[in-house]
């Protein structure tokens, strides 16, 4: 069976779904990107969607649980490059999305995430700092 | 009001499901309908023809190019010969589901199109006609 490209950047996952999918294809990604988190501790998930023409209920279910059991794993999704009329669509179908972080694009998506890291960065050596200085 | 074109898609696996909504793209074109109406009817057309799969246990979609005076439409009509619906009040609640699903196929896809017809019976079938205009 086909499969979705997972791309690691850093502390990121990156995917571009650049194919009209199927429903097991969902799936199997959901899945896939699952597994890729919690083997490279990755902090930020980007979903880059510039090529779907629709979303539906079960993509937007899909894209809903990607980034709720990316949260549990502690890492946080942003979806990218919805198109215009796939966004007026989804909210007439009643799908609000609202457990997912959005960006209009890759940069300000990645920008999220950077921000992120960094955040964690230096959280990370402010306690080391206090350790050492204890 | 007169059909111009007829398109007959069965609809049996998640890879039809696919099919279904490249041939409601097509049509649509024809049509004339705009990028955002387009949308809706083949996000409307994606949610029925996982309902006629997933419920329906199977079926089929009639795709009809539709002229009345200078208004073109696309009509679907998705046809199974499933369980049927028992309660079809019920079935067009939003977030109701008896499957697994986010249950917005139905009321989603109501809300998506111009018209929007619903016929079932319990151990016969059900039927669901929606058409959009330009």
């Amino acid at each position: 069976m086909d499969r979705i490209p997972i791309l690691k950047l850093g502390g990121a996952l990156i995917v571009t779904i650049q194919v009209d999918m199927h429903d097991r294809l969902a799936v199997a990604l959901e899945e896939d990107l699952t597994a890729m988190i919690s083997r490279t501790g990755a902090r930020g998930v980007l979903i880059e969607i510039s090529a779907l023409e629709i979303v539906d209920s079960f993509i937007g279910r899909m894209l809903d649980n990607i980034a709720s059991v990316s949260r549990v794993l502690d890492a946080e999704t942003v979806v990218v490059g919805m198109r215009p009329a796939v966004a007026i669509t989804l909210v007439e179908l009643g799908l609000t999305l609202s457990g997912i972080k959005t960006a209009l694009n890759v940069e300000r998506g990645m920008a999220i995430i950077q921000a992120r890291l960094d955040e964690e960065d230096a959280d990370g050596l402010r306690s080391a700092r206090g350790r050492y200085e204890d | 009001m007169a059909v111009t074109r007829t398109e007959r898609k069965s609809i049996q696996s998640a890879d039809d499901v696919v099919r279904v909504r490249q041939t409601v793209r097509t049509f649509a074109v024809e049509a004339g309908l705009g990028l955002v109406d387009q949308t809706k009817i083949v996000t409307a057309a994606s949610e029925l023809a996982r309902n006629t799969l997933d419920y329906g246990g199977g079926g089929e979609v009639r795709i009809e190019l539709l002229q009345e005076g200078r208004r073109h439409g696309v009509r679907l009509t998705f046809e199974d010969e499933g369980p049927g619906i028992p309660d079809i009040g019920l079935a067009l609640t939003d977030h109701y589901t008896t499957g697994g699903g986010l249950g917005l196929g139905l009321s989603g896809a109501k809300r998506l199109s111009n018209e929007f017809h619903l016929e079932s019976t319990v151990g016969i079938g059900t039927r669901v006609v929606i058409a959009r205009w330009k």
